[in-house]
């Protein structure tokens, strides 16, 4: 298969026009003999039915579908059967990016509403379009709060997920920018408050933390906010949004710039993307943010309307002295969290959030019930996930349970050395009593 | 932009690839690291690189994730260049791009045709140069015909040169990059690859380099060993590191991975030889109508100067406005920045000839109207659910939320 609809008939036609005998003829008006290809090595098309046989060989080699306890920044929530019917549409799955406003009122009002949901979620006055995924929205919202503070130092807790931590380093690399990480007090799992306030000095331009964070746990952001307040640092939050349905906004707790994974709202997980990340930023920082943004506006008849603005931010007007880099961003992915937003409205999300967090604790005091089960850290003031010290064999566990179909918690020695025997359970409002109960079960008998 | 095969749709929606989770253990996600193993040696063999990362989730991003790793090559070799040549042809990503990769922007001036010369680029050549990047054929639908004696410049100067693979569906089967003369570059998958665009996302920016580049590519690299598909991270002393979490986008790798074996060596050829055949058949009737700044052949695109050509007062914005009021999405416009009153037309292989002489039938029409009845276009779009929006007052007083 080619996708080519045109026929010999036509291709005569239109080299005729051109004055050229073939295409060869055409090619060599351009390239000269000695830059040309040799044939490529790739086997030959094949039909759709083979295609799909083939594809479908590929999946059956993957284990798939398993009920998952696994999180760690993706998570296995429930989606809406209206999520993928609307996204689906062709009107928006495969227009182009909306530089032509007129014809894309369609795919600019879903970014509008998309963009005002997230000030609603965060509190903040203004989001942009998306981001690339969670872990680059936290570089980009550090290259912003350097840009903003004027100042090149950095603090950000080593319990912000070790993902967007190294995304963070690679983005800074380059550019003279210091990372501080700050060490979390092990006994709770969250920041070291007192730790946070020494590191504190008229250098520092942001602070940035995560919570829930890594380990799951609510970190105190009222103070956390506070203390880096004391020496004019911003504030950068990093935000599960389905816990915003029952914890504080990060405006309430004056965080400057929120940021964080989309994936939990409306899309599936594949291997970790694509999905989307969030920026929304206070009005102050409105003309700094990177990426594109829709605002509302009127036609020459006076009816509301939608473009693209701020331009004069990016890239393709202030190339090397944009804000950014990022022209295609995540709109279809951004797309799916706008219309689960719409599907579950304010209250939806607030009783998802308590759904994860009860069932969560359902799963926590039962797996510490369990003989060689420990909760590694005393503070139990946790979202939707938790980490637990064993005594008995991980990869044991983690074998049994996939056996019965389970996708066990993460293996944290994966992630950093100090956490041998630690395993970390994430529970979402998808997985059932039976599941959980089936779970301790394995638990227990391993 | 080019038809999006819908038995990929079909295919991204398999339960058994939606559904799995970044941190499952190697042994059960093979089929997938089969698929972007699979996607990887066949834009090696496309390309002529070595190796590719699928990281990267965007042209952008890809660009940036390539200039990091000449930065990194050249903190390992210990030599201290600081400057990146941007032809002024180029995207506005490449000089962001090379910005936030922590470089000095050297721009170059394109010749009276549109394409790199050689004495121009001596000028700007020094001994700090990182490396050039170069789009080819370059945004006006040109090939660099002195692309072997700039790379040899280039690398006897000891610098590297970057390929955008924004142009890459003109040349799959024809030219290959690193043949003449690159030594990284980046494919979008959402242009190349068929991948819808989602109204401006999700993209994919995979990026290949010679194998000297190896040890500097984002961490994992999916790797085969007898017979089996790991996820690898043993490049980490050298790594730039991570460009996003985990892999890459997965379903947008997958899609091109189904389009590259759909079409297979031959039908990719045919695509980028027929996307060719296309735009010049386009340029050849239009060329009487319009100016064609760049010369009257092109590769898969062209871009045309309507200045000159149309009614008093009328200028391409209004063009584009009034191809809305037929059923076209406008092309890009006012770029690259070197034409005047420009629009750089792209008909790509999937389109059939009535739907290209309706467009040129269309747009030698609306060129009349702008004579005969220059209020119509100029009010255009009329069929449009909105009228001409307000941009100004947009940025003047920004509504960004309800």
């Amino acid at each position: 298969m080619n996708y080519i609809p045109i026929n010999e008939q036509d291709k005569k036609e239109m080299l005729a026009r051109i004055g050229v005998k073939n295409t060869e003829d055409l090619l060599s008006l351009q390239i000269p003999e000695v830059l040309r290809a040799k044939k490529l090595n790739i086997t030959e098309g094949i039909s759709e039915q083979e295609l799909l046989l083939l594809f479908k060989n590929y999946a059956k080699k993957n284990k798939s579908n398993l009920v998952c306890f696994r999180g760690a920044g993706i998570y296995d929530h429930f989606i809406p059967s209206l999520v993928d019917e609307i996204i689906g549409r062709s009107e928006f799955s495969t227009a182009y990016t909306p530089y032509q406003a007129e014809a894309s009122q369609g795919t600019l009002q879903a970014i509008f509403e998309y963009q005002s949901m997230i000030c609603q979620l965060t509190g903040l006055d203004c989001a942009n379009a998306s981001m690339y995924d969670g872990a680059t929205a936290v570089a980009e919202a550090v290259l912003l709060a350097v840009r903003t503070s004027k100042k090149n130092k950095v603090i950000i807790s080593s319990a912000v997920n070790p993902e967007y931590i190294s995304v963070v380093e690679t983005y800074t690399k380059n550019l003279n920018i210091e990372i501080i990480k700050i060490e979390i007090d092990e006994k709770t799992g969250s920041v070291n408050q007192n730790l946070l306030q020494s590191k504190m000095a008229d250098d520092i331009g942001a602070v940035v933390v995560q919570s829930p964070n890594f380990f799951g746990i609510v970190e105190d952001m009222q103070v956390l906010s506070e203390i880096s307040k004391t020496k004019n640092a911003l504030f950068v939050a990093i935000v599960n949004p389905v816990s915003l349905g029952l914890l504080k906004t990060p405006c309430e707790y004056g965080a400057d710039i929120a940021v964080g994974e989309g994936q939990v709202f409306g899309n599936q997980m594949y291997l970790g993307g694509s999905t989307f990340g969030f920026l929304a930023v206070k009005k102050a920082l409105e003309w700094k943010i990177p990426g594109r943004v829709v605002g509302q506006t009127i036609d020459k008849n006076g009816k509301r309307g939608f473009v693209l603005t701020l331009q004069s931010r990016e890239q393709h007007i202030r190339r090397e002295k944009a804000t950014s880099n990022i022209c295609t961003n995540a709109a279809l992915n951004a797309f799916a969290g706008c219309v689960y937003m719409a599907c579950l409205g304010s209250n939806g999300i607030k009783e998802i959030a308590e759904t994860n967090i009860s069932k969560a604790r359902y799963a926590f005091n039962a797996i510490k019930k369990i003989d060689g089960f420990e909760p590694l850290f005393s503070n139990s003031l946790f979202f939707n996930e938790f980490v637990f010290k064993t005594t008995k064999n991980v990869k044991k566990i983690e074998k049994q349970l996939l056996k019965e179909n389970i996708l066990g918690p993460l293996n944290l020695v994966k992630i950093n050395k100090k956490y041998k025997d630690c395993i970390m359970f994430a529970v979402t409002e998808k997985r059932t009593k039976q599941e959980i109960d089936k779970l301790t079960d394995i638990l227990n008998r391993v | 932009m080019k038809y999006n095969p819908i038995v990929n749709e079909k295919i991204a929606k398999f339960e058994e690839f939606a559904s799995l989770h970044p941190y499952q253990s190697e042994e059960t996600i093979q089929g997938s690291l089969e698929v972007m193993y699979e996607l990887e040696r066949a834009l090696c063999e496309i390309s002529g690189m070595d190796y590719f990362t699928l990281q990267p989730a965007a042209g952008a991003h890809g660009e940036y994730a390539g200039l990091l790793i000449i930065a990194q090559y050249f903190k390992s070799k210990k030599e201290k260049r600081t400057k990146i040549i941007v032809p002024d042809s180029a995207h506005g990503t490449n000089p962001a791009s090379a910005a936030l990769a922590g470089f000095e922007i050297v721009s170059l001036k394109s010749d009276e045709n549109g394409i790199i010369s050689p004495a121009n680029l001596k000028e700007v050549l020094t001994q700090d140069v990182a490396c050039m990047m170069m789009t080819v054929p370059n945004t006006l639908g040109v090939f660099e015909k002195n692309i072997a004696e700039i790379s040899k410049m280039i690398h006897e100067n000891g610098s590297l040169l970057y390929y955008d693979g924004a142009n890459l569906n003109a040349v799959m089967g024809i030219a290959r990059p690193a043949d003449i003369g690159f030594d990284v570059m980046h494919i979008n998958l959402h242009k190349t690859f068929s991948t819808p665009h989602g109204g401006g996302g999700p993209g994919s920016g995979p990026v290949g380099v010679k194998s000297f580049l190896k040890d500097f590519l984002p961490m994992p690299l999916i790797i085969k060993e007898n017979d089996e598909f790991k996820v690898s991270f043993n490049n980490k002393k050298q790594s730039i590191g991570k460009m996003k979490a985990f892999f890459g986008n997965f379903p947008v790798l997958l899609k091109a991975c189904a389009y590259v074996k759909a079409l297979g060596g031959v039908g990719l050829k045919e695509a980028s030889t027929q996307a060719v055949l296309n735009a010049n058949y386009v340029l050849s009737c239009l060329k009487d109508k319009v100016s064609i700044p760049a010369g009257n052949v092109c590769m898969h695109e062209f871009v045309l100067s309507s200045k000159g050509h149309l009614g008093e007062g009328i200028k391409t914005l209004d063009v584009a406005k009034r191809l809305l009021d037929y059923g076209y999405y406008a092309p890009t416009i006012y770029f690259p920045l070197i034409v005047e009153e420009a629009m750089m037309i792209e008909p790509t292989e999937t389109e059939s000839k009535q739907v290209l002489d309706e467009f040129i039938d269309v747009l030698s029409k609306i060129i009349d109207e702008s004579k005969t009845n220059p209020e119509i276009v100029h009010n255009a779009p009329v069929n449009t659910f909105v009228s001409r929006l307000n941009e100004v007052e947009a940025a003047r007083k920004p509504k960004l939320h309800w």
